[in-house]
């Protein structure tokens, strides 16, 4: 019964941290290179500009999400399952998001690296 | 990419995997936090390595949202995972401890498809409005 609650923690933090990288993204690309605004308005316009985008600051709230749910999964599991586990899956689970939602273009180059990334991180924690 | 391009990745690199080694040294020599006692949790704030990891873990966020800012996500969170890896080293090298054969197994995927990605560009045209792959390759010399 505890595992099945540690995997139900893996879930949310997969789906919240997930969701964090997708608005993130979205929001940086928004707002566009920042070494180049760096040099043209100044770093206070820079924080600004990315702490008012809307976006970002849901993308941080994501990752609270997942920041908690990875603290109440480490209690409910081992750290040795919890931690890699969701760490591993969100690479994949990342890519598929990259695709769908940020319209990347996630060639078979992509695929492969997200694939031996999420087995090289499982590896880690055996 | 320019220089300055890899170093804000190898400090997504660095940053994330110090912060981390950092934040798990202090919680271990603090012990465990409950949600009960308000003292326990207020120590553990004060902790020298707690307040170096969160530093350094902050420094990885800016850093990280910089990279987004002018690549795929698909490009950093690959290049992101090699901290896996430099923790690993630095428990080999550094603390001499003791890396079993899976682990360097690990090791060996995640530096494949770090290498996979960073062969490719760091942006790609977008699916919706399809631009001439030459564009691209021309930005990507550009920049």
């Amino acid at each position: 019964m505890r595992d099945a609650y540690a995997w139900v923690a893996i879930g949310v933090i997969v789906v919240a941290s997930t969701t964090g990288d997708v608005l993130l993204s979205h929001a940086m690309k928004k707002v566009g290179d920042v070494s180049e605004l760096w040099k043209q308005h100044g770093l206070l316009q820079v924080v600004n500009r990315v702490l008012t985008t809307p976006t970002f600051i849901l993308g941080v709230m994501a990752f609270a999400v997942a920041f908690y749910s990875l603290l109440f999964g480490l209690s409910w599991g081992d750290l040795s399952l919890v931690a890699p586990a969701s760490a591993s899956l969100t690479f994949v689970s990342n890519a598929v998001a990259a695709r769908i939602f940020l319209h990347e273009r996630v060639g078979r180059r992509r695929w492969i690296a997200a694939l031996l990334v999420a087995g090289g991180v499982a590896l880690m924690a055996v | 990419m320019t220089f300055r391009k890899y170093l804000v990745l190898a400090g997504v690199t660095v940053f994330s995997a110090a912060g981390d080694s950092l934040l798990a040294r202090g919680m271990k020599q603090s012990g465990s936090v409950s949600p009960h006692d308000l003292s326990s949790l207020i120590l553990t704030i004060l902790n020298p390595w707690v307040v170096a990891g969160i530093v350094l873990l902050l420094a990885f966020f800016a850093s990280y949202s910089s990279a987004l800012s002018w690549a795929d996500l698909t490009y950093v969170l690959p290049a992101s995972s090699l901290g896996y890896v430099l923790v690993a080293f630095a428990g080999r090298f550094v603390f001499h401890e003791q890396i079993s054969v899976t682990r360097w197994l690990g090791i060996a995927l995640i530096t494949a498809g770090v290498g996979f990605v960073a062969v490719g560009p760091s942006v790609t045209p977008k699916l919706e409005r399809p631009e001439p792959s030459a564009d691209a390759a021309s930005q990507e010399v550009r920049s």
